[in-house]
């Protein structure tokens, strides 16, 4: 090949850059190692972060069992180490799966359009505000102190003016008082999160009517997807952005997830990211492809909804098989079977809600960190303590229980609690 | 090709003027360069546009274009055909595709549009 | 003649809802071994739903065959060339696959104590601290999602810093060849667009930047080797003219694999950049996602940071929230961390010299791959290439087939199609990277082809028009879907 180019050496390809920009030694980088070194290297940083631990931790990130057959079906060269399926004609696999994927959002959540994923719920969320602000003209957006408070930290981040709403300090959700009195007509929308960051099912139906009596949008968030199986979805909503991490995908210390972002009829045009639609091909068969793609940057450009350029395709259809698995009778039964075990911790412990709750709850403890202490010893990984994000709720922590927490260990839980009442 | 009694932007629009109302549209010009039409993002009724400033766009698959108005005034009317038959656009640019209906509000601001002759020769040169 | 691809019989296969029927499962659960409880008496009537109206329900057999039937539809880097400039698809190794699924990183939750999540913060740690060293830059964040929201990380970093001088600025500049993510993030990070043009050779021209250079711009977003896969020689003009009116250099890397091992952006003026991991680093596309988009940046950007960051103390690492000059979070929690195990562990595999020759490779198969076609395709600037090169359809577009239709007409000879159309400032561009992955075998069939398609524009050109004549399904039709648009399934009437 050299011989072809008339080239002796191949730094010769490089030759026209100009000296001062060339590095002048080696990369200080370990040579190269073996595929055995590698899986070696990582399996011993593997053991040191609590593998095998119970935990019960949440807020926002929930372990699941992965059917093995999610890894099977994403392992596949052909969806693997494929690119955005731009050449319909030979993508025709990651379309198809993608409008399934748009398809299934929508019956979960009740909205009438989903895009084909976004990030992942934090940045989903300030998507849907800025949606939501050209949608209607206005300039902020009302935000829920039971939003999770990472999102709520993206959401300022992406340059939005977000005032927050209080929760109430009884039932959990929000505080209704204190959303009408802030909403006006500069409101966007209103942002609140179901269940919340506390694990409570919010009043979806009553934000809305408030929202919209002001001329406002109601953008409802979720984290935890599994809630969808058995809670009514948040139809009352006009846009819905939500996290998927709980449908087959791994916490890997908090990434990579795929978020949702989808929306009534009318906002469609405001929807950012990528879509899937269904057409025809030249001889008349059923095809898809991707659509509406002027609303794009690689179109509009500085004009476009967003600068977003990747869906987390793989990551979406690992939840698309996912939710193919479990069907709609799965997906109930694997709902109801994470109620019932947050229910048993609950009953069992002091809550500080009193609002409904799904799979995880606060619960007053004394003191977080010596429970926390005495759980590890038992290889068990506790609760969130609450006062990381809520500094008034110094004495509670955050507990959250799936299909994979095992009784004994939440006796043990409430065991470790009770005792120091 | 481009109707007598209509005049003309730099940026392809067309508009016909009757009494104080301007019907609005893409040339045939525009609908050629753009392609396939798919969609026309318009203005809101009631909506007040000026004279060189956008007021809607017109997408193809591939592609997007600001729609400038010709004329300062108010949206009276919207072409409702456009939001299910975009395609009309490109079939009949001159005609049933008209964009929207405007109250003109700066009559002699027509002064500053091209002709029909005008317009030709500007596109055959372009 | 065509040698790479004979036709072979694909599955039809209906979507999930057609073939769904009432009762199938193919999942299992444990038994409850709390009671079940009623969900109405736990949550409310008003807040459970009864069942969630159209979801399908099939069998785990029904569930394999289908996905594995949608995968044979699918082109993929594994069954070939993908030669689409600037998205750099190269062979994704698999050993970044298993080491990502080691149970113990894996499964580690994000709020865990820093003291159980020593392992995944060095991981975080090594990686910054192998990409500082490549950049040449002084900081890494590995928390951006993907290369656009790095885009928009680095310019919330320009303009805290530039706040904390007194004046944010107005404008940045973005060349005309930039991708269309560039004028969508100055956007987004509140700033005006200014486009400023390109030279005859396909590089920024350095007069109207110095024309256009004052006291309301920020910073110039440039991609370099730029999207025509050209390095930009006046680099250290570039900086130079922006450093003067204290303007910031911003390095698009999505053409870092033409850079690694030769030189540093850190060590030619560069103040803040980008990388993409699933170009450069090998992290799979995955059709589409996840992707991964470090920041780099000189110490003086250091403190603006996302938060948190890792620190290094006598217990071990630990997380630092007390940042206070942080721009905040771009998301939640610490980046896209098993996108990052994938990228450490090609790092690894590679060493600082492997890193090196895979460059060298990369630039050596886009240049013989120019050799080879620029008898046939003209090239669109004269400029010397380093990991893609870009021609121009000129000449076939006179005989009638635009760049377009030539790539349509790659699939039929078993080809992934090159990018189309892009850069928007050369002319039905066709843009071409092989990557280092490929072999002479590889490329010389991808060059007969290009090179037969070429005499078949001359000969028949409407055989190239109506191409691919060999897909299961013939030419999509984009314009249908677009103007009335169908966005999901819906249960037949």
């Amino acid at each position: 090949m050299l011989d072809t180019l008339g080239l002796a050496r191949l730094e010769n390809l490089y030759a026209h850059l100009p000296k001062e920009v060339l590095l002048d030694r080696p990369l200080n980088l370990p040579r190269g190692k073996s595929e055995y070194e590698i899986i070696d290297y990582f399996r011993a940083r593997g053991a040191g972060n609590a593998a095998g631990y119970a935990n019960f931790l949440g807020a926002g990130v929930y372990r699941h069992y992965r059917p093995v057959l999610v890894d099977t079906v994403i392992s596949r060269g052909e969806f693997l180490t494929s690119y955005t399926p731009y050449q319909a004609e030979i993508s025709q696999g990651t379309l198809t799966a993608i409008f399934e994927f748009q398809t299934m959002i929508c019956q979960l959540t009740g909205m009438d359009v989903a895009n084909a994923s976004m990030y992942d719920g934090s940045s989903a969320v300030p998507e849907a505000a800025l949606m939501a602000m050209r949608a209607t003209g206005r300039g902020r957006v009302l935000v829920a102190r039971s939003v999770h408070p990472e999102y709520r930290e993206v959401l300022r981040t992406y340059r939005v003016e977000a005032e927050e709403i209080a929760y109430d300090r009884d039932s959990g959700g929000i505080d209704i008082g204190d959303l009408e009195s802030k909403l006006d007509t500069r409101t966007a929308a209103v942002i609140v999160q179901s269940p919340n960051f506390f694990g409570i099912v919010e009043n979806v139906k009553q934000a809305a009517s408030l929202a919209h009596a002001r001329g406002a949008l109601l953008i409802v968030v979720f984290t935890e997807a599994v809630s969808l199986g058995l809670l009514e979805p948040p139809r009352d909503a006009d846009i819905v952005a939500g996290e998927l991490q709980s449908f087959a995908i791994a916490p890997s210390y908090g990434g990579p997830f795929a978020g949702v972002l989808a929306c009534k009829e009318k906002h469609m045009r405001q929807l950012p990211g990528r879509l899937v639609g269904e057409t025809k091909d030249a001889n008349g068969n059923r095809a898809f492809c991707l659509t509406l793609s002027a609303r794009e940057q690689h179109i509009r450009r500085e004009k476009a909804t967003s600068n977003i350029c990747t869906n987390q395709a793989l990551i979406a259809l690992m939840a698309t098989v996912f939710m193919a698995v479990y069907g709609k009778q799965g997906l109930r039964e694997l709902a109801l079977q994470n109620l019932s075990k947050a229910h048993y911790l609950g009953g069992k412990l002091h809550r500080l809600f009193s609002g409904p709750y799904f799979n995880e709850f606060a619960a007053v403890v004394g003191d977080p960190q010596q429970i926390n202490f005495a759980l590890g010893a038992q290889r068990i990984i506790g609760g969130l303590p609450l006062d990381r994000f809520y500094p008034e709720l110094k004495d509670a922590m955050l507990f959250c229980c799936t299909e994979m927490t095992g009784r004994s260990d939440m006796d043990v839980v409430a065991a470790a609690v009770n005792r120091r009442d | 090709m481009y109707p007598e009694n209509y005049r003309y932007t730099k940026e392809h629009e067309w508009v016909r003027v009757e009494g104080n109302i301007a019907t609005v549209g893409i040339t045939h010009h525009a609908q050629e360069e753009l392609g396939d039409i798919v969609y026309a993002d318009l203005p809101k009724l009631g909506a007040n546009v000026e004279q060189g400033k956008t007021m809607g766009s017109v997408e193809s698959v591939k592609a997007v274009s600001d729609i400038f108005s010709p004329l300062s005034g108010e949206v009276m009317e919207v072409n409702e055909l456009l939001a299910t038959k975009p395609e009309k656009l490109n079939e009949d640019p001159h005609g049933e595709a008209w964009l929207v209906k405007i109250r003109v509000t700066a009559p002699s601001e027509i002064e500053a549009l091209l002709s029909a002759a005008d317009y030709q020769a500007y596109v055959g040169a372009e | 003649m065509i040698k790479k691809v004979r036709p072979h019989p694909t599955q039809n296969e209906p979507l999930l809802f057609e073939i769904s029927s009432p009762g199938k499962m193919g999942y299992q659960l444990p038994d409850l071994d709390v009671p079940s409880l009623d969900p109405i008496a736990a949550l409310g009537a008003e807040n459970t739903r009864s069942e969630i109206e159209d979801f399908p329900e099939v069998s785990e057999v029904d569930a394999i065959r289908h996905f594995t039937r949608l995968s044979t539809w699918n082109y993929a880097i594994d069954l070939g060339l993908y030669p689409l400039g600037s998205c750099s698809m190269k062979y994704n190794p698999r050993v970044n696959e298993a080491v990502a699924r080691t149970d113990g990183l894996a499964w580690i939750h994000p709020y865990q104590p820093d003291s159980r999540s020593q392992g995944a913060m060095e991981i975080t740690a090594t990686l910054e601290a192998a990409l500082a060293e490549i950049t040449g830059m002084d900081a890494v964040t590995l928390q951006p999602a993907a290369g656009a929201q790095g885009e928009f990380t680095g310019l919330l970093l320009v303009r805290a810093w530039l706040q904390s001088l007194g004046n944010a600025r107005r404008r940045v500049l973005v060349p005309d060849s930039a991708h269309g993510t560039n004028p969508a993030t100055v956007h987004m990070a509140g700033y005006e667009v200014a486009h400023i043009a390109s030279n005859a050779r396909g590089m920024v021209d350095t007069a109207a930047l110095e024309r256009m250079v004052d006291q309301d711009v920020a910073a110039l977003m440039l991609t370099n080797p730029n999207t025509v896969g050209v390095f930009e020689e006046q680099i250290g003009d570039i900086a130079r003219i922006l450093h003067a009116k204290d303007a910031l250099l911003y390095m698009d890397g999505a053409n870092m694999n033409a850079l690694v091992g030769i030189a540093r952006p850190g060590d030619f003026g560069v103040d803040v950049m980008h990388l993409n991991l699933h170009k450069t680093f090998s992290t799979p596309h995955g059709g589409g996602g996840p992707g991964s988009g470090p920041v780099a940046v000189k110490k003086f950007l250091e403190p603006f940071l996302p938060l948190p960051r890792l620190k290094r103390t006598d217990d071990g690492w630990r997380w630092d929230y007390d940042r206070p000059q942080s721009i905040g979070r771009v998301r939640a929690f610490y980046g896209n961390f098993g996108v990052l195990v994938r990228a450490l562990a090609y790092i690894m595999a590679h060493g600082g010299d492997g890193l090196k020759r895979a460059t060298l490779d990369a630039l050596l198969n886009a240049n013989y791959l120019r050799k080879l076609l620029e008898g046939c395709y003209e090239i669109a600037y004269d400029a010397p290439s380093m990991h893609e090169c870009v021609f121009t359809d000129r000449r076939q577009a006179a005989r009638g087939a635009p760049t377009g239709a030539i790539a349509k007409r790659l699939i039929d000879y078993g080809f992934h199609p090159y990018t189309v159309s892009f850069p928007l400032i050369v002319h039905g561009a066709l843009m071409i990277e092989p990557t280092e992955t490929e072999s002479k075998l590889e490329l010389d069939l991808f060059a007969e082809a290009m090179i037969d398609i070429a005499n078949e524009i001359e000969n028949d050109p409407k055989l190239v028009l109506k191409a691919p004549h060999s897909t299961r399904i013939a030419k999509v039709d984009e314009v249908a879907a677009a103007r009335r648009p169908i966005l999901k399934w819906r249960p037949p009437t």
